[in-house]
């Protein structure tokens, strides 16, 4: 105990005075968000660190870091790694679309995955590979899918990370469940058996509309020679909720607590943590109040005051520009006393979030199974911060977007038909267009990407880019169960390098890992929807119709090549030629033979064709035989239909 | 199909010119080509009567339909519409016509209302403005998509409609798939009825809105149908999926800001147009259904399947599907019906498990329903604006809701209003439990009733049965033809291996180019400056195409059907050749519309088979031969176009004569071919070549 404390005290002085990233002991941290959406619903942000310093040991021996993370880091060198789980969409206009909460946690529907490998390039790839296999069985995922080439790609600037060891890959159609959520929460020391992770109650988890599970690894570097590197694992996850609401006034925002969102209560910390603390962030509320001298009175109004009411005092409250922020600390809660923030609102309220300069939208164009087009509309927001990130090059006032798109390989992407359109006037390349990277799919092998840089002038209203592509056929095995469905393309993404979300509460509370996350600037990011192309499907029962086909005609083709080869036209001739010596008329022959049938006398034939004498008394035995037979059969299929409809 | 007759003709050959020496004996296949060929005027009597008793037969064949996917499960899920749902819906309406009652003629106005409605509920809306003009002939984008850029030319402000829509995003959904209801609503001339079915759409949007099993988007239309129903409909879904970037003069039109706002809901996967008209003649609540879209082309009959359930077993409405009712009063169909059920009950006497026998009555209303549907595919003009998602393989159907009460009743309306949204909301929500799109059930059908259809392997057996005489006939014309030249040439020795089908083929080319250039013809004259009336235009080019014909006649000799003498070929040969013509054309159209093939053979199949030179039949002087050319000459006057129009005019009660016939007939084309068709180009390059070469050979010299 006394060696952990004096190791506490290095990492403070380290800090304090080195300001290294360095620290010696494993670190655990649990933190929640919560804020009030415009849209009457409230959003909920668990942020849990966990922090592995470099040891020399190789980590084999952990005490709070989740081993199977640390080997996962060893074994493929993953650099920096992020998966994500998502189900639903981030709704941009109403939940923000401009802060580091967004940037970070607003994710593409389905799994996202990307890293960036520590290992020569040529191995990057296998590293993936198995990275996939990896995370597939640890989070009970198809990830794995994302092993073959054709779903993967390797961005090389337009993702934002940029590095030549990244690669990236998504699934839009994976279904995101508990069961990805178990494993995620075994990585945590408490599970969710204490602290904040305890409100994890599952049927109000996933009843939000909006649900991201997002896993974050990064190593850092130790800097020291022998020592490895240190490892950073974040895990969050958004929901947003919606709160029950005893239908008040109309326009007003619902009052919710912790236990009637989540339905639990936390009831202590989890003693693992160094620091657990519960986060409200209000927005938009007005600023005029901290003009106020007193500042006694002054906290006490801002958490109680005409408008809304918090049901616990806040331990601090932080100022930002346009929102406040109060911090609890749950360590006072137990179980006779369960920490429950609640939030009761008193008066109607309204305000709105902070958008990204640009909204974008993806859809696709025209129509049959043929071809089709994919748009990327970005549209002007009534954002006041766009000035903060325009680039006065040249001097005139830009907004740099980056969009970064993968296209299957099915979906055959002419780039050459790329058009932009800036204000309804088509614009060429070299106008607006300042870098472009495309790397074309090949069939079945890789899928197409692109990555662009538009550089549009600030008074901008809206933008498009328009790309045609051609619906490919696939190998019938290709076809996935349910093939009907159409294939998705996954999501674009779009980023303004020029523009950086970071909420500063002007506080040093490097402590907080939740708010020295919002104080890094991130780059301003959204995805776009997940596109459904409909290609043709053939019809499943194809390959029998086609077996069928087949067989019909090698049967004929067999049947009739035997027959040329044992057939004797020239004895059929000969034989035939002796016939029309008899110069009797069928009819004549007909009824001779039936004569003959009924008298039981061989058929008299003329001296003259003497020697086919015997043959034909042995056919007409046999005929007679023969038709035996045949009412013999019918006789039985007559008596089956008799007794067959009597039942 | 050709090669085999071209060896059966050559073993006929052979059989024929060894007469001497002893006969070889060829294969059955062989010998029963040529029992059919010889025998081919017995046969195609049969053949053809065959098709017709079995296009008659078809109500009786009718399958009881079924879910065939399982996913949808309609009506497993308890509705979920509540009362205040409803009481939102009846407010929308009379705040509409409170509105309407004060405001004159402000058409923007009461969208916006109905826009404020909806962002209430919690909705994303816009406006889209459009432009009321349909679309123009051109012959080369005749079968090619939607175009939007034909529309940007001159655009003016002086007319344009304004559509609402609102947009329920789906809680947890991924935003690929949406479903889409519309409700046209004409906001200047409307009815108290069209407004109740803004009343059904904003009971059941109001509900969509708190939902939380929705997993596809909802997309509520309401079209401003001001210019139709259709117009509107087809052009939001136009603006949905080619947008142009370019801009439009339309934006800049005052009225409401439409500039920036459109949203996409992803792939469409459904779509329901709700319609309130008139009150029902029933005791019931009626619900009419329309599926008909451009070119014969169905919904999947699962969609059907649904509402017809739904409706049927949960909401107690009364389903019907369109019927032609001039055919349920005809007493020979009502004759057919007896026969047939009395035919079934001996039938059934002999053996009970044979239990076709359907009632007389129920024959006559299958067969009337049947009739509709055969002519609104037929006529490939959609039933309704259902029509335009089908362009976009939407599958879609109109639903059309007759209340029994009158406009004004409120106590009943509160009713109505929860049982067409209940409607409403258990097709979504069946369409909603599909996750993929509608593959299962049928597509090619005919309806005979809401819940009996005919699949497309029964009712191509009478269309089979119909063409099943042109290629045994044309063979045994093309022999007999043969052997009348071998008889006058006396030169056995090239009595096949000669080409004298040529000739016969030059002249069918040349009236099938003919009968191409004439269904042009419409495109040039309507390019002609000036305003004209559908007569004169009709008059133009009759007289432009009759010049055509002349010019034709008097340039390929042989073509003309007054000429003395024909250059080495016979009528016999011809009409091989014509019927063979006709058989591939009517082949092709049955695959891509099988309703005009069926009717267009009924028509074509008898004429072609029994025309032949009246000269022979007049000079003959039997009653047979007489009787003959009295019944080609009917057929032949019958089959050309305009006079089959006008007797069908005349059938339906709006007898037209003369000039105003013509004009009648070309606006029956032009919306033909505003709408795309196919029908209108089987009549110009099948129809009507064939129809001349009837012509032809009805008046030839031989």
């Amino acid at each position: 105990m006394a060696r952990l404390v004096l190791s506490l005290i290095t990492v403070l002085i380290l800090q304090s005075l080195l300001v290294t990233i360095a620290f010696e002991v494993e670190e655990f941290s649990e933190e929640l968000l919560l804020k009030p959406l415009p849209d009457r619903k409230v959003l909920a942000h668990f942020h849990f660190e966990n922090r592995a310093p470099p040891s020399n040991s190789h980590g084999l021996h952990h005490h709070l870091f989740p081993k199977a993370i640390s080997q996962l880091v060893q074994k493929f060198r993953v650099k920096e790694m992020e998966l994500s789980f998502t189900q639903g969409r981030w709704n941009h206009e109403h939940w923000g679309g401009f802060d580091p909460l967004s940037s970070m946690n607003a994710k593409p529907v389905g799994v996202e995955l990307w890293a960036v490998f520590d290992v020569p390039q040529s191995e990057v790839d296998t590293s993936w590979k198995n990275l996939t296999h990896a995370l597939s069985g640890l989070f009970c995922a198809s990830i794995n899918f994302l092993e073959s080439s054709a779903s993967y790609a390797a961005p090389t600037w337009g993702f934002g990370v940029n590095s030549d060891k990244l690669r990236y890959g998504s699934l839009p159609r994976e279904a995101v469940c508990t069961e990805n959520l178990t494993p995620w929460l075994k990585l945590l020391p408490c599970r969710d058996k204490d602290g904040i992770s305890a409100l994890m109650n599952r049927p109000s988890v996933y009843r939000g509309f909006y649900h991201s599970q997002r896993l974050h690894l990064s190593t850092v570097e130790s800097g020291e020679e022998g020592l490895g590197s240190g490892i950073k694992l974040e895990q969050t996850l958004t929901v947003v909720l919606k709160p029950d609401t005893i239908s008040g006034a109309e326009n007003m925002q619902p009052s919710w607590s912790l236990s009637t969102l989540f339905g639990r209560n936390v009831v202590g910390r989890c003693v693992l943590a160094k620091s657990s603390n519960v986060y409200l962030q209000l927005e938009g509320l007005p600023s005029d109040e901290r003009k106020n001298l007193d500042p006694e009175m002054e906290a006490e109004k801002l958490w109680k005051n005409a408008e809304f009411e918090l049901s616990l005092k806040p331990d601090r409250i932080l100022q930002e520009i346009n929102s406040f922020l109060y911090m609890f600390d749950i360590d006072k809660s137990s179980d006779r006393e369960p920490f429950d923030l609640g939030l009761t609102w008193k008066l109607p309220s309204k305000w709105s979030c902070q958008q990204a300069p640009l909204h974008s939208s993806r859809f696709l164009m025209g129509s049959g199974n043929e071809r089709g087009a994919i748009a990327i509309l970005l549209k002007a927001t009534e954002s006041q911060e766009k000035v903060s990130g325009e680039d006065l090059t040249n001097g005139r006032c830009t907004i740099k977007a980056n969009i970064f798109q993968i296209f299957p390989w099915y979906v055959k992407v002419y780039y050459h038909t790329l058009q932009i359109f800036v204000d309804q006037q088509e614009k060429t390349g070299s106008e607006v267009l300042k870098k472009i990277n495309v790397s074309p799919s090949t069939d079945k092998v890789s899928s197409g990407m692109m990555e662009m840089m538009l550089e549009l002038p600030c008074e901008v209203k809206s933008a498009a880019i328009y790309i045609e592509y051609d619906k490919g056929f696939l190998h019938i095995d290709e076809y996935p169960p349910d093939a009907n469905q159409g294939f998705d393309i996954p999501s674009a993404l779009i980023s303004f390098p020029n523009h950086h979300a970071s909420l500063d509460f002007n506080e040093e509370l490097s402590k907080s890992p939740i708010l020295s996350k919002f104080k890094e600037k991130s780059l301003v990011r959204s995805y776009t929807e997940v596109l459904l192309v409909p290609l043709t499907t053939p019809d499943f029962s194809m390959p029998y119709n086609v077996i069928t086909i087949t067989c019909t005609v090698f049967a004929l083709y067999f049947g009739s090549l035997l027959n040329v080869l044992r057939r004797r036209i020239g004895e059929e001739e000969r034989f035939l030629k002796s016939q029309a010596g008899k110069k009797t008329g069928k009819l004549k022959q007909l009824l001779l033979r039936l004569k003959a049938k009924i008298t039981g006398k061989p058929v008299e034939e003329a001296p003259s064709s003497s020697s086919t004498e015997p043959p034909e008394a042995r056919s007409s035995f046999l005929s007679s035989k023969l038709l035996f037979k045949i009412i013999l059969v019918a006789g039985a299929a007559a008596a089956w239909q008799y007794f067959s409809t009597d039942k | 199909m050709a090669t085999t007759e071209q060896r059966d003709k050559e073993e006929q050959v052979d059989v024929k010119t060894d007469d001497g020496s002893p006969k070889i004996k060829s294969r059955p296949i062989v010998q029963l080509g040529i029992f059919l060929i010889s025998h081919s005027p017995v046969f195609s009597v049969v053949f053809s009567a065959a098709g017709v008793l079995a296009l008659l037969l078809l109500p009786l064949l009718a399958k009881n339909t079924y879910i065939s996917e399982n996913a949808l499960m309609p009506g497993s899920a308890r509705s979920m519409l509540s009362n205040r749902d409803v009481s939102d819906g009846s407010k929308l309406v009379n705040n509409i016509k409170n509105f309407r009652l004060n405001h004159e003629g402000q058409g923007v106005e009461v969208q916006r209302l109905i826009g404020k409605y909806m962002s209430e509920m919690g909705a994303e809306v816009y406006y889209q403005k459009f432009h009321p003009e349909g679309n123009q002939f051109h012959p080369l984008h005749f079968f090619s998509g939607p175009d939007s850029d034909t529309l940007l030319g001159n655009v003016s402000c002086a007319s344009y409609g304004v559509n609402v829509a609102g947009i329920i995003r789906a809680p947890r959904g991924d935003g690929k798939e949406s479903i889409v209801l519309v409700t046209p609503y004409d906001s200047i001339n409307g009815g108290n009825y069209e407004a109740l079915s803004l009343g059904i759409a904003s009971s059941l949007f109001s509900l969509l809105a708190r939902v939380t099993w929705l997993s596809k988007d909802i997309i509520w239309l309401v079209a401003d149908s001001r210019y139709g129903d259709y117009r509107p409909v087809a052009a939001w879904l136009s603006e949905y999926h080619t947008p142009s970037f370019k801009a439009s003069n339309l934006v800049k039109c005052d009225g409401v800001n439409t500039s920036d706002s459109f949203r996409r809901a992803g792939t469409m996967a459904a779509a329901l147009v709700l319609k309130v008209d008139g009150r029902s003649e029933r005791f019931e609540d009626t619900l009419s259904i329309y599926a008909e879209a451009s070119n014969g082309q169905m919904p999947n009959l699962d969609l059907i399947n649904v509402v017809n359930y739904l409706a049927v077993h949960r909401e107690g409405f009364y389903v019907k599907v369109e019927k032609v009712v001039s055919l349920l009063s005809s007493s020979w169909l009502k004759i057919v019906g007896e026969i047939f059920e009395a035919v079934g009950k001996v039938a059934h006497k002999l053996n009970p498990d044979w239990n076709f026998s359907i009632p007389a009555a129920d024959y006559l209303e299958g067969s009337a329903t049947l009739a509709s549907s055969l002519y609104s595919q037929a006529l490939g003009i959609p039933t309704g604006p259902h029509g335009a998602f089908r362009d976009y393989q939407v599958d879609a159907i109109t639903l059309k809701v007759s209340p029994r009460f009158p406009p004004d009743s409120k106590a009943r309306q509160h009713d109505f209003f929860l049982r067409g949204a209940q409607l409403l909301e258990g097709t979504i929500r069946s369409v909603n439990n599909l996750l993929e799109k509608f593959h299962q059930s049928f597509f090619l059908y005919l309806l005979t009733s809401s819940s009996k259809f005919i699949s497309v392997g029964v009712y191509m057996i009478a269309f089979a049965l119909l063409v099943a005489p042109l290629p045994m006939v044309a063979a045994s014309l093309y022999i007999d033809g043969c052997n009348a030249h071998t008889k006058s040439t006396h030169n056995p020795a090239e009595n096949l291996k000669s080409w004298k089908w040529l000739g016969a083929a030059k002249q069918v080319f040349a009236l099938h180019l003919l009968g191409f250039i004439v269904t042009l013809l419409p495109y040039i004259i309507c390019q002609v400056p000036g305003q004209h009336s559908p007569t004169n235009r009709s008059i133009m080019w009759a007289t432009t195409s009759s010049s055509l014909l002349l010019i034709t006649s008097v340039t390929i000799p042989g073509c003309s059907p007054f000429s003395s003498r024909l250059h080495g070929t016979n009528w016999a040969v011809l009409k091989s050749v014509t019927i063979s013509a006709a058989f591939i054309g009517l082949c092709l159209m049955s695959i891509i519309n099988f309703a005009t093939a069926e009717i267009g053979a009924l028509l074509l199949v008898p004429m072609c088979l029994i025309v032949r030179p009246l000269r022979t039949d007049l000079r003959s002087g039997r009653v047979k031969s007489l009787l003959r050319a009295l019944c080609s000459m009917v057929l032949v006057t019958i089959g050309f176009p305009v006079m089959f129009f006008a007797i069908s005019r005349g059938l339906t009660g709006k007898g037209l004569v003369g000039l105003s016939l013509g004009g009648e007939f070309w606006t029956w084309l032009e919306s033909l071919w505003a709408w795309k068709s196919a029908t209108y180009l089987y009549i110009g390059m099948v129809h009507l070549p064939c129809w001349l070469l009837c012509l032809c050979i009805l008046f030839s010299p031989s």
